[in-house]
């Protein structure tokens, strides 16, 4: 096996996390003290919401498979509190921190996952399947690299209608080897696409780690060169080098219309699904040295701290109020009504769901 | 008991790392959990004080049953009464026993889900295309009956138009596969031959064996007085032919036809037909009668025949015969009869038994009107003009009594044809 | 009235519904600057300008997910498969995401996209160019397919498909291309899910889709000028929706039904509509419902025996007389 002889890390990755060299980045400098507030609920948020759906999920209330977020908030929440009016993301299936972070709400997130008729998706999506348009928010998508080229075509949707914005897709590490994510790379880079992957690189393709699966020139993003695309190395832990970073990559989407790969550096503390024993391939210290020394939310709370910006009563509060809502959104979730055996058949076309005096097609398109 | 895995439904505790009284924080291990697929940990999700534990290493619990409870330090834990016990056992689900072997060759055939059609005797499936029986159905046809010429035998649509257009009633046919020996001197009536049988003679072929087979025929005879029939019929032709040369004339059969309706008016139970399970009676009376074809015979019907006029009914029959020669007959004209005419008078027969149409329940057979000496009612031995009408009833639908009922009326209506017009 | 190709007929429709809505956009490989791998879209370019014809590299699965992506924001993408064989290396583009968004989403989201190209056998290039997936794909809810076999329908249903706002897959085929026929000059479309009788009869019906309609006629002819049948021929044009009732009506009239398509037999088209007649006109039929299918193997390269494996006018003939038995 082929193996790189000088990994591309980003310094920072290397050491516990500290004060971040990136919070004197005009990107963050700039950010009032109720941004940064903000954006440290946000990550609150999805963290509170995620370990409240392992309760829900271990009753057995959702079904089918629960891929969670909590280790990787820094990458949705850095790189999403940058995005303007025509910027658009797309993901693939670990998508609830997405989702709260372009403001979906718990309650329609949490009612997704326990298929009721109230989720975003009407309980016909799934924690695989969250969407939310009209925030950009296109999906959600549970085919390992499936995603990539859908990005290309939203970038160039963009471009078409000479709007100033861009795409940014996410993938995680064990995307990469996906032949889709291969044609986007060259696509977007042949077209100059506004276009921006992220690769959410949390060290294991499902119980596969990187080592065991890819073949790469020191890291995943520098295979950007063979497409001769820019690219980058993030500390995922940051959100602050987060944002710094992606920043750039919003800049050359935006004035330039050529793409870049991201590739961020983050950890997952739990399986890869609830179904993952999460004991053979990873050893329990190694989760405890990232929970204990690297800890996005964590971090992100002493830098807030140091800056003065929160107090520990703050963040208490805003803790609270986190874990209150998503208490909250579980019982709207339990309560709320399942979908109908006539919703089966909705939503599978746009002209059956919107007959009208000017429809023209005919026949049978929903067979007994 | 947790969910751990997307396809758990019971789990294992296979061991604590906690006691009760202990404070636990999130993500802390209490301990490990044997699922279908792997043994888990068991992180916690609420921090607190571990108040109790419910289930001891050990046990297997379904999902959502209770295993330990977390709280704040002095709270009383709850009781588990409501949950699910651990299970020490497999489920004592009652399994229900399997009936003991069926002999499914006793069990009887259900009925022939149509009325009209006679349980098959021998058991074999009548093979039939679905429009075909739709079609039998509604002309009242047996399919079992019919010829197929479809593939393998097959009853086809094509089948049930050519039976339909055939008679009901045919001369006897003579015995099957006779080896005879040739003409002794080599110059017979005919050449020996077997000579191919189209359609109709084929349907004729089988359904008259059916019937004669399968309905239990019994038969009545009746001498008619048709001396005042004959006298009406001479006068009404007279007065009709004064009236102009295209006018109709009244034929012997038009008088019977009429008076078999009004015959069947008065006594209702012999326009009926037997359903496999139940005798259908019918509410009009739709009266077909035989013409003879140089290759077979026809049974056009003349519906609604008790609603008619003796006029109306010689019109139509006069119809049906020039179209029953020309084969211009459609499947609906020679379908759906409740009761059926043969006369056999033109060619000088004194009496005879016709089979049953079926699904009719019974045939009219008449014979020629003769001069014979009879009593008359001065025990007078005088001239007559008599006419011998015979009835096959289908036993499973008429009795004697009803049979001769309706030949009582029927004789009743002929001896005194004013009734008819009233 | 014009008479022109089919292929022309397709390009007219492209150029009308371009010029129509500028949110239209050709693309596929050769489809600009070659004019087309089949010169379905020859000349576009030149009206259109690079913008709205657009080559795009080898890349099936890139490309199509980049039509998939554009159309969920408003785009009317119609792309071109030089093969709807080669949709198989694109095929979690077109059925994952093109046929389950709107569901997946609740609504949320639409895929008016166009994908387009030839289908068919019987041009000698064997197995792996010769695919017919209309029955694969139509067995997904939420995708549209048609197939058009006359230059009417192929204009008609071409523009009904551009203007659909649900993802409608178009099987065309090569050999149908420079088969010549009547097309107004007028802006008009053939709906999607509506069936047409090519052909009236009473003693048979014959359902077709695609280049087997045309096989269809020309049996039917030999069959009324050498049998004296009359047969009625069907032509589904649309496989999803299906005109259930155009089929049912015929076989009310005919009782006897043969269906003829140039797929494979397994779990083909007309496996749903043999389903379709014996629920729903089981009392019409007065035979078993025969099938012609392409002979079911993948198909072989030898021109002389790939034309016998594709359904042909004697073949046809042959199966009709089994079912007029």
């Amino acid at each position: 096996m082929a193996k790189p002889a000088v990994l591309t890390h980003p310094e920072s990755l290397k050491r516990p996390a500290g004060p971040s060299d990136y919070a004197k980045d005009p990107v963050n400098a700039s950010m009032s003290k109720a941004e940064k507030i903000a954006l440290y609920t946000k990550m609150a948020r999805i963290r509170h919401f995620e370990q409240r759906c392992i309760r829900i999920y271990q009753q057995g209330k959702i079904g089918g498979f629960l891929h969670l977020y909590v280790g990787q908030e820094a990458v949705a929440a850095g790189t999403i509190s940058l995005l303007g009016k025509h910027d658009h993301i797309i993901t693939g299936y670990r998508d609830h921190g997405h989702g709260l972070m372009v403001g979906m709400g718990m309650n329609e997130c949490m009612a997704e996952l326990t298929g009721r008729v109230t989720g975003c998706s009407q309980g016909k999506g799934g924690s695989m399947h969250y969407f939310a348009p009209d925030k950009n928010y296109w999906g959600g998508h549970g085919i390992v690299g499936g995603q990539a080229p859908l990005g290309t075509g939203l970038a160039y949707a963009v471009k078409y209608m000479g709007l100033k914005g861009s795409c940014l897709a996410y993938m995680g590490d064990g995307a990469v080897n996906q032949g889709a994510v291969h044609e986007a790379y060259n696509l977007a880079a042949l077209w100059d696409l506004p276009m921006i992957f992220v690769i959410e690189n949390n060290g294991y393709s499902m119980g596969t780690s990187q080592e065991r699966s890819t073949a790469h020139p020191g890291c995943l993003a520098k295979r950007a060169e063979g497409y001769d695309m820019a690219w980058d190395v993030i500390n995922g832990h940051d959100v602050y080098e987060v944002r710094a970073k992606t920043a750039l990559a919003l800049k050359r989407a935006h004035e330039e219309s050529k793409p870049t790969v991201l590739e961020i550096f983050t950890y997952r503390y739990f399986g890869h699904s609830m179904a993952d024993p999460d004991k053979t391939y990873r050893d329990k210290e190694e989760i405890k040295e990232y929970r204990e020394k690297k800890d996005p939310v964590l971090a992100f709370e002493q830098e807030l701290l140091r800056e003065k910006v929160l107090t520990p009563e703050l963040s208490q509060e805003i803790n609270d109020a986190a874990m209150a809502e998503a208490d909250k959104a579980a019982v709207f979730a339990d309560e709320s009504p399942d979908p109908t055996v006539a919703d089966i058949t909705k939503h599978i076309y746009w002209e059956e769901d919107n007959r009208g005096p000017d429809t023209t097609s005919r026949g049978t398109i929903i067979f007994e | 008991m947790p969910k751990l895995s997307d396809t758990m439904s019971v789990g294992t505790l296979v061991k604590w790392n906690i006691k009760e009284g202990q404070v636990v924080a999130f993500g802390d291990i209490l301990g490990e959990v044997e699922t279908d697929k792997a043994t888990m940990e068991l992180s916690c999700t609420v921090p607190g004080t571990i108040l109790k534990i419910y289930a001891p290493a050990g046990s297997q619990l379904p999902v959502g049953a209770p295993i330990c409870a977390i709280g704040k330090k002095g709270e009383a834990a709850p009781e588990p009464s409501a949950a699910p016990a651990p299970k020490a056992a497999a489920p004592a689900t009652a399994v229900p026993a399997i009936p003991e072997k069926t002999d499914v060759s006793c069990i009887p055939a259900a009925p022939a889900s149509s009325g009209s059609v006679a349980p098959q005797s021998d058991g074999s499936r009548t093979k039939a295309s679905p429009y075909a029986k739709r079609m039998a159905e509604k002309a009242a046809l047996n399919v079992a009956a019919l010829a197929g010429s479809g593939p393998g035998g097959r009853v086809v649509g094509r089948d049930v138009a050519a039976a339909a257009s055939a008679p009901a009633v045919a001369a006897p046919s003579g015995p099957l596969n006779v080896a005879v020996a040739p003409p002794a001197d080599g110059k017979g009536i005919q050449p020996d031959a077997d000579v191919p049988v189209g359609g109709m003679r084929q349907t004729i072929a089988r359904r008259l064996l059916e019937s004669k087979i399968t309905v239990p025929h019994f038969y009545l005879e009746v001498e008619v007085d048709a001396a005042p029939l004959m006298a009406m019929r001479e006068s009404l032709n007279k007065r009709l032919a004064d009236a102009g040369a295209d006018a109709i004339k009244l034929s012997v059969n038009d008088f019977i036809l009429k008076a078999s309706a009004e015959a069947l008016r008065r006594v209702p139970a012999v326009n009926a037909s037997w359903a496999g399970t139940s005798i259908r009676t019918h509410g009009a009376v739709h009266l077909s009668f035989g013409v003879a074809l140089e290759d077979g015979l026809v049974t056009p019907v003349i519906r609604d025949a008790h609603a008619k006029t003796l006029k109306d009914i010689a019109v139509e029959a006069k119809s049906l015969i020039g179209k029953a020669r020309s084969k211009k007959l459609t499947p609906n004209e020679m379908s759906g009869s409740t009761f059926t005419v043969t006369n056999l008078g033109m060619y000088g027969v004194t009496g005879f038994f016709g089979i049953i149409n079926v699904p009719n329940a019974a045939i009219l057979s008449v014979g020629a009107t003769i001069k014979k000496p009879v009593v008359d009612a001065q025990d007078r031995l005088v001239i007559g003009h008599r006419m011998v009408i015979g009835l096959s009833g289908d036993h499973r639908v008429v009795d004697g009594a009803n049979g001769a009922q309706f030949l009582q009326a029927l004789k009743q209506l002929l001896e005194e044809p004013a009734l008819m017009l009233i | 009235m014009a008479v022109i190709s089919y292929r022309e007929a397709l390009r007219a429709a492209m150029r009308e519904e371009l010029k129509r809505d500028d949110k239209v956009v050709i693309m596929g490989e050769e489809v600009a600057q070659f004019n087309g791998a089949y010169k379905v879209t020859e000349g576009l370019l030149k009206e259109f300008g690079p913008k709205r014809v657009v080559d795009t590299p080898i890349s099936e699965a890139g490309f199509i997910g980049l039509g998939i992506g554009a159309s969920m924001l408003g785009i009317r993408p119609v792309m071109e498969l030089m093969f709807w064989s080669f949709s198989y290396v694109a095929f979690d583009q077109i059925v994952n995401n093109a046929g389950n968004i709107r569901y997946m989403s609740g609504g949320l989201i639409n895929c008016p996209i166009v994908i387009r190209g030839p289908a068919n056998g019987g041009t000698n290039v064997g197995a792996t160019h010769s695919h017919t997936p209309e029955a694969i794909l139509a067995s997904h809810p939420g995708i549209k397919v048609v197939c058009p076999a006359t230059p009417y329908d192929a204009k008609g249903l071409l523009k009904a498909a551009i203007r659909d706002n649900d993802p409608v897959y178009v099987m065309e085929n090569t050999i149908l291309y420079n088969d010549k026929g009547e097309v107004p000059d007028e802006d008009y479309i053939v709906p999607l899910g509506v069936a047409d009788v090519k052909r009236e009869g009473i003693d048979l019906t014959i359902v077709a889709h695609g280049r087997a309609v045309i096989t269809s006629l020309k049996a039917a002819e030999i069959l009324e000028q050498e049998h004296g049948v009359s047969v009625e021929v069907v032509d589904l044009r649309s496989i999803r929706p299906l005109d259930e009732e155009t089929i049912l009506a015929s076989v009310r009239k005919t009782h006897r039904a043969l269906l003829v398509e140039e797929n494979k037999p397994f779990c083909g088209v007309d496996a749903q509509v043999a389903y379709l007649i014996q629920s729903k006109a089981f009392d019409e039929l007065d035979a078993p419902i025969h099938r012609v299918s392409s002979i079911d193997a993948p198909q072989i390269y030898c021109k002389r025996m790939e034309d016998q494996q594709l359904p042909d006018v004697n073949r046809v003939v042959r199966e009709a007389l089994k079912v007029l038995a």
